[in-house]
This record gives C-alpha cells, structure tokens and sequence, in this order.
C-alpha cells in the first residue's frame, strides 16, 4: 500500500502552495503564478506575475485593478499543465459568475479545491459539479447544523410583500456588488418583478459586466439619477452593505432596511446591524449543502478552510470520515458577501 | 401560529415604536379569537406553562443533536429557543400528509395539557409541524421569555388603535380580564357591552395634565396645589372575589405595585378608589411642614417584590391625597373637582393618618401672588403647581383646558460632547444620543472631562443634522455605534435637578436632562466645572 501525504500540496498561511509547479491557488499576497476560484477581492488579489482563471472572473478582476497584466484565461472543463507534472481544471462552482472549483492532478493523485461553492441554482452562474478526488478542499463558511438557508423563492416573496405593504416606501437591500446584488435581481425578475431596480453607484458597473456576459437583468438605473425622492416609493433600491446606515440612504423615501446574506439566519446578527427585513440568501453553501458535498465526492480526505473548522471537523469524526482544519489566513471569515 | 411567528419576528425587527403599534394593531385586527387573545398575553406578561422549562429545550435537544454540535451552535446564536428552533431535525417526509401547523390557541393548549412525564414527548409533535420560524415562536411562547420589548402600554395602544376605541377606555376594561380577553375583543371589535367588572378592586385610567404655557390664569376658576415629587399612584378598594374586601395600589400605567407597599394596603378599610401621590416621610420637600422625603428616598422602596421591617421602618410610605374617584360604590368622576374636592376632605377623618393625608390647597390671592410662592419653590425643592380647573370633572387621559403642571423652570449648565450614538428607526443615519461632561477641575491646569448625563432630545431637526455633521467630522474614536468626539463643542443642557449618584463616576445625575442650545461660540474651557453642578444639588 502506498502512502499517501499529499506533500505536494501544502497549506501555507496565505494560501495553498503547489510545490511541484511553483505556483498557488488564491494566494493572500501577490506571487509570480496564482490559481483563481473567483472574482471576490479575498480570493482574488491583483499584482501577480500570472493569474490563471475563468475569462469572467478574469474580466472582474480588471474592473477592479484596471489591468489585465499576465491574465491567462482558463474555461470550465479546460486542462492545463503546468510545471513539475501539475495539471489543472477548472470546473464551476456555483458561487458567483465565473466561479470555479480547481481540480490537481499530479503523480495520480487528484485534489479539489472547491473555492467559495453552493449547491442551489442561480440564474446567474453555471452550477456546482460534483468531481471525484483523492483530497476536497472546502470552505465552510456556514460550516454550523444552525444555517440551513430557505428556498430562495421563500425570500424574495418576503421582499416583495414589503414593497406591497408599504406602497409609500423603498425597500432597500443591503447586497455584496459582486454576485449577491445580480442574484438578487436575477431572482427578483425571477418571481415577476419588472419594474426599475434602482442601484447604488458602487453596484452599477459590475451588473454591467454581468450584461456583457449574458446575464439579463432587466431595466437598472442609478439611484443619483431619480428624478425625486418620492419616485423612489414602492421599489427596490440595491447598495453595498456599508452604505445602509450611511448618509446616503437619506435621499431615499422611509428606506425599510433589507440586508441579503446568509448570517441573517441569526436574529442577533441581524439586530446588530439594525435590518429591519433579513432576507436569508446566501452564495455559500449552508450546512446541508457542505456536509452533502463530503458525502457525494466521498473523498479519501477532506480538509476545512475559512469558517467555522470545528463543527465540520465533528461531523466528520462522527460520519468516520478523515478530516483536517488548514489554517488560511486573508479570507475573510464574517465579510460581507456571505 | 405562522402569522404570530411572522409579527414576532417583524417586531424583533422594528425598532421604531409607530411601526410596533401598527404591526402589532394590524394582528390584532385580522387574527380571529381566540388566537390574538393568547398571542397578546404572550406578547405582554407571557404564558406560564408549567411542564416546559428552559432544561426542556436542551434535554430534547441533546436526544436529536450531538452534544459538541449543539455546544458550537448555542454558542454562536447566543439564544437556546432559537438554536433549538434552526436545528431542529425536518421530520421525514411520509407518505401522510403532515399535520397542519396549529393554530395559537391549539398550541397553547396543547402546552397547557402537557405534563413533566410526557412533554419529551409531546413537545416534539408540536416543533414537527413547524417551520424553524415556526418553531422559534412556539419556544419563547412556552418558555415565557419573549423579550422584544413590548410593555403592557404598548400593547394596549396597539389594541386601541386597532379598534379605534379610545386607550383610556382599553386601560379601564383590560383590568380583571384573562387571556384570551374574548370579552374585550367583543367589546372592542363587535360593539358588545364592555365587560362587567363588578366588585374587582380594578385600576382607572389616570387624570392627567398639560404643562402650563398661558401667561396666567385667573385664580377664581383654577385651584392650585404643590406638585409633589413621588410617584402617582391609585388606591383601590372594593369587595373582591372573596366579597370580604381587596385593596390594590397601581402604578401611572396600571402595574399593580401593592406587594412593594403592603402597609399602604393594609390601612385602606373603606371602599374607595383614591388618587394621590406615593411619597416617604421626611422633610426634603417643603420642609417639616413639607413633611416628604426625595425621591431618591422612595426609590429605595421602588420594585421590591418583599419589603423588610426595616425598609418599611426607614422609608415609611404614605399616599398624599389628590383627589377620588369613587366612593362606597358611587363613581364620582363625573362631579365637578370643587365637590369631589369636598368629598375628600370629608373622607380623610375617616382615613388613617399615617397613611393617608391631604394635599394642601395653595392660598394665593391671585396669579401673581401664586407666581411668587412658585419661585420658593426651588428652595423648598418642590418640583412646581398643579393648577385644577374647578369645573373639572375627572377624565381619563391629558384633556385641554383642565389640569396644568407648572413646574419650576430647569436648571441650566454648559456642558462638553464627549460621545455620540446613532439612533433608532428614522434616525438610524444620525448621530443623535450625546453624552457631554463637566471639567474637573480647572480645565487650563490639566482638568479632565467627567460624563454627566446623557440627552436625546431638545434640539430640533435642523439643529439635529447640525450636530450629525459635527459628530461625523469631529470623531476621534469609534466603538461600534458610538464614536467619541474631539470634545470641542460646547452644550447648554436643561434638566430639572440634579442627585447624588453612586453610579456616575462625576458622582451626580441629572433628571431629565436635554441639549437647550448648541454653544458653538463657546470654547471648551470655558464649559461648566462639576462643582458648578454639584452645587445645585438639593439632596
């Protein structure tokens, strides 16, 4: 029987070093040769020497660093080989536009990393496929039996009961720009909603680029742009979650608080930050979807990343599933994309 | 129960209290009886059953959930009811249709017939009907811990505005009813006769008075009296269940407070229902003549649900006199106040004199004369007037025209903005609760800032967005919703008086302190030393 480590893979603090090939997935700081699951600034850093990713997430990133130096575009499905006998593959994760999970292989081992995932459909995104291997590198975010997200539908009937119970208000949502606010609107249209969305200025140009992959959002237009405060009465106003208790809201006619995010299945979480309506929509998977996935890719070892290591460490130990806690620092634990 | 865990939640939500009375008005008003009736005794003093204690929750819990996950969750969620609630196992889906969520009132009495030998297993029955809001609602109504900050008044404003009866009239009948109160749905919503409340030692709603902003007023038509510094309170006799005689004391909004003073209950024998002020023997107020202790001396007697010999032998409490309203049976309320004025003075030989005396009437020949006893008031440390309409009869509620308080005017003292806290509700984006200080000492030699109080109103919206912008551009520090401010601005504070007070650092409190003008002409240093404070103390 041969032993298996994976020494060639190793969890550094500011990311996963593939040793063989010199290069990391996600890394915190900027290297010469980075793997990229997704857009998001915690996982997608900009200053390397090469970047290796999905051309959406690829496009992200130039919106946000304004360059495009080193992109390598890599599309769901596609291998590539890398130094040192490393091959690579990305396949969609189902987080935001353009996720991926990458999948090692090298010297017939095969590794997982799955990046930020969920299992629900999203309009917005190519779903999450299910990819045997010998190692599952997973978040867990939501990594507590407490978060059981409710059906998306569920949500946004909550949302637009609002807007009908208070014809004289807004509502407006609190929603991460990149991924939860198209989310957001793409189920929004979804459920029959096609009137104006009104948008934050910051939320603007990455539903653009979402358009330009695609994704039909329907008619947005910039909240600066209304013609009057009372024209904003009845419809739905989506902003970064830092503008809600800004200065900003005040141009806004009696705004009922909405935040998007799964941490508001905690009514404490919610409290604290003064939502008056928690929609429970989440762009990770909830405990259910991250425990179904060890058990579906049924991999010979799992090990646990940003988020709440412990209760996923227990539930392994308890199915008889080998399981560690890599300890990566950068990601961000309570952000707000969740 | 799905909408009853619907308006838990959004009232869990809502932190402005317009939104809680709407939300709560609008259940009132579409939930049939008798779910709204038990949703309501849920909502304000809760229901006690009896078989479901809070080690229920966690001994059903440790059957369904491994005891280290279960560990994890409640310590992140921070609430038992809740975590129990998420983590509650979906039971399987069978062929059978599953039993319909239940109603309030089946849950409730589904509670009430549980026992401690069966509730492991009845309980659950409950939860597997439920969604995880479901079930959440179903836990804090059976563990009697809602905590979302609905008062007994709240729920009765609610009540009335849903009905558009008036909240006095909610106040006087609420009295002896029990949950599900269906004679007061029937009252309020289908017209029925109010409900009769017989012979029950029942509270009624208070009298009460608008602050005085005429120039004067003519002493032939009005009757003035000291308005004294304790705590309003009604004293209530009547024949009871028992028929052999019950006496109560409620408080301004109607909590029943005999237990804190049983002696004040035990020296009422005549079947009365009297108004009057709840005070201490002593003489701060008014002198020996006075004969009241502060209200920092009734305080100690305050919320106590046993009182000792020698609380009771040290704070002796007594009721002073205002006015009755009802007599051996007859309800005097409509009377005009000079004959229910001498029906009371008739009544206090019969009454005992350690419990029971009479507020004075003020002899003043005109306004003038009464204007210049006011301003002795202060000395006296007696909070103002009471100035009574002698035509009045005895209404429910803050009627125009009758009854005024004339309180002596505020105490007035420049103070620093040291910290800053945003609101609630509309004024969630503003910085609009400020605690200010007092120097030390000589602010030139090295003096600190000391807190003194804390104010949320007195400034009017321009003057609000004024110090928003201030607190913004002048922040220092930040701690979650406060942020600590450059302490450059300058605050005229009004408040009424000021008291020792063990709990402040500076060693004073204000009562009712708030901002009277923002003194951005001022310097900093120039602001009031602690001693200029602690010189108006009348303690």
């Amino acid at each position: 029987m041969t032993a298996r480590d994976f020494a060639w893979i190793r969890p550094e603090p500011w990311g996963l070093h593939i040793v063989p090939a010199d290069c990391w997935v996600d890394p915190a700081r900027a290297v010469d040769r980075a793997l990229v699951t997704h857009g998001h600034a915690d996982h997608a850093r900009g200053g390397h020497g090469q970047t290796f990713a999905t051309p959406e997430t690829l496009a992200i990133m130039k919106l946000r660093y304004a360059t495009s130096h080193g992109a390598v575009p890599v599309a769901y499905g596609e291998t590539i080989a890398l130094p040192g006998n490393v091959r690579a593959t990305w396949i969609p994760a189902g987080h935001v536009l353009g996720s991926a999970q990458i999948l090692l292989e090298h010297t017939g081992e095969r590794v997982v990393v799955t990046g930020d995932f969920k299992r629900r459909p999203d309009p917005t995104c190519a779903p999450f496929e299910v990819t045997p291997c010998d190692v599952l590198i997973t978040e867990a975010t939501f990594g507590l039996p407490v978060f059981r997200h409710p059906p998306v539908e569920h949500e946004i009937a909550r949302l637009t009961r609002a807007l009908a119970v208070h014809p004289d208000r807004c509502v407006l949502v609190g929603a991460y720009a990149l991924g939860k606010a198209q989310r957001l609107i793409a189920e929004l249209r979804r459920a029959g909603h096609d009137r104006t969305i009104w948008l934050h200025g910051a939320i603007a140009p990455m539903c653009q680029l979402y358009e330009d992959f695609g994704i039909a959002l329907g008619s947005l237009a910039l909240v600066s742009q209304a013609p009057s405060r009372e024209a904003m009465a009845g419809e739905v106003v989506i902003a970064p979650p830092s503008a809600l208790a800004d200065r900003w809201s005040r141009r806004l006619p009696e705004p009922i608080t909405a935040m998007a995010s799964g941490w508001m299945r905690v009514r404490q979480r919610a409290r604290q930050r003064g939502v008056e309506l928690p929609l429970i929509l989440s762009d990770h998977a909830d405990w259910d979807e991250l425990t179904r996935t060890v058990t579906e890719v049924a991999p010979r070892e799992t090990w646990i990343t940003h988020g709440r290591e412990e209760a996923m460490l227990r539930w392994c130990e308890l199915n008889q599933k080998k399981a560690r806690a890599l300890a990566l620092v950068g990601y961000e634990d309570e952000n707000e994309e969740a | 129960m799905e909408r009853f865990a619907a308006l838990l939640d959004a009232l869990v939500y809502t932190r402005s209290r317009n939104a809680k009375l709407e939300q709560l008005a609008a259940y009132l008003r579409e939930t049939p009886d008798p779910d709204r009736g038990w949703a309501l005794a849920a909502l304000t003093d809760g229901i006690a059953v009896p078989a479901v204690k809070a080690s229920t929750v966690r001994n059903l819990m440790r059957e369904r959930v491994d005891p280290e996950l279960w560990t994890l969750s409640r310590d992140y969620v921070g609430d038992s009811a809740e975590t129990a609630s998420l983590l509650w196992p979906e039971p399987a889906t069978s062929a059978e249709t599953p039993a319909p969520p239940p109603s309030v009132c089946e849950a409730v009495e589904t509670l009430f017939a549980m026992t401690r030998a069966n509730v492991m297993s009845e309980l659950p029955r409950l939860l597997d009907r439920l969604d995880a809001e479901g079930r959440y609602a179903l836990l804090k109504l059976a563990t009697g811990a809602m905590r979302i900050g609905i008062s007994a008044r709240l729920a009765k404003t609610a009540f009335a505005q849903a009905f558009g009866v008036a909240l006095e009239d909610v106040e006087e009948h609420w009295h002896g009813q029990t949950p599900p109160y269906t004679a007061l749905f029937d009252w309020a919503a289908r017209g029925a006769p109010a409900p009769d409340t017989g012979d029950l030692p029942l509270f009624r709603p208070f009298m009460l008075a608008h602050p005085l902003e005429a120039e004067t007023l003519d002493l032939a038509d009005y009757a003035a009296e000291w308005k004294w510094d304790g705590i309003r309170v009604q004293t209530v006799r009547a024949p009871g269940e028992s028929g052999r005689g019950e006496t109560r004391l409620y408080s301004r909004s109607g909590d029943d407070i005999s237990a804190s003073f049983p002696e004040i209950v035990a020296a009422l024998d005549i079947e009365a229902v009297l108004d009057g002020e709840l005070l201490v023997r002593g003489s701060h107020q008014g002198g020996d003549e006075g004969g009241a202790a502060s209200f920092n001396a009734l305080q100690q007697r305050l919320g106590r649900k046993t009182v000792s010999k020698a609380m009771r032998r040290d704070f002796p409490a007594f009721v002073r006199l205002y006015d009755i309203l009802q007599l051996e049976g007859e309800d005097l309320r409509a009377l005009p106040w000079t004959q229910r004025r001498a029906r009371l003075e008739a009544l206090i030989p019969r009454l005992d004199p350690d419990h029971f005396d009479l507020s004075a009437l003020i002899a003043a020949p005109d306004f003038a004369a009464l204007a210049a006893l006011r301003e002795t008031a202060r000395d006296a440390a007696i909070e103002g007037v009471m100035l009574k309409a002698r035509t009045s009869p005895y209404l429910a509620g803050r009627k125009t025209g009758l009854w005024y308080k004339w309180k002596r005017d505020p105490l007035r003292i420049d103070c620093v903005l040291m910290y800053a806290q945003r609101g609630s509700g509309k004024r969630s984006s503003f910085y609009s609760d400020f605690t200010f200080g007092c120097w030390d000492g000589d602010p030139d030699a090295g003096a600190e800032l000391l807190p003194v109080g804390k104010a949320y109103f007195g400034f009017t919206d321009e003057e609000l967005k004024w110090l928003d912008r201030h607190v913004r551009s002048h922040t220092v520090n930040r701690f979650g919703p406060v942020r600590e401010t450059d302490r450059s601005l300058v605050l005229e504070v009004a408040f009424d008086s000021v008291h020792q007070s063990r709990r402040h650092k500076s060693g004073l409190a204000m009562r009712f302190p708030r901002i009277s003008r923002i003194r951005a002409d001022k310097p900093a240093h120039e602001a009031d030393r602690i001693a200029a404070l602690r010189a108006l103390v009348r303690d």
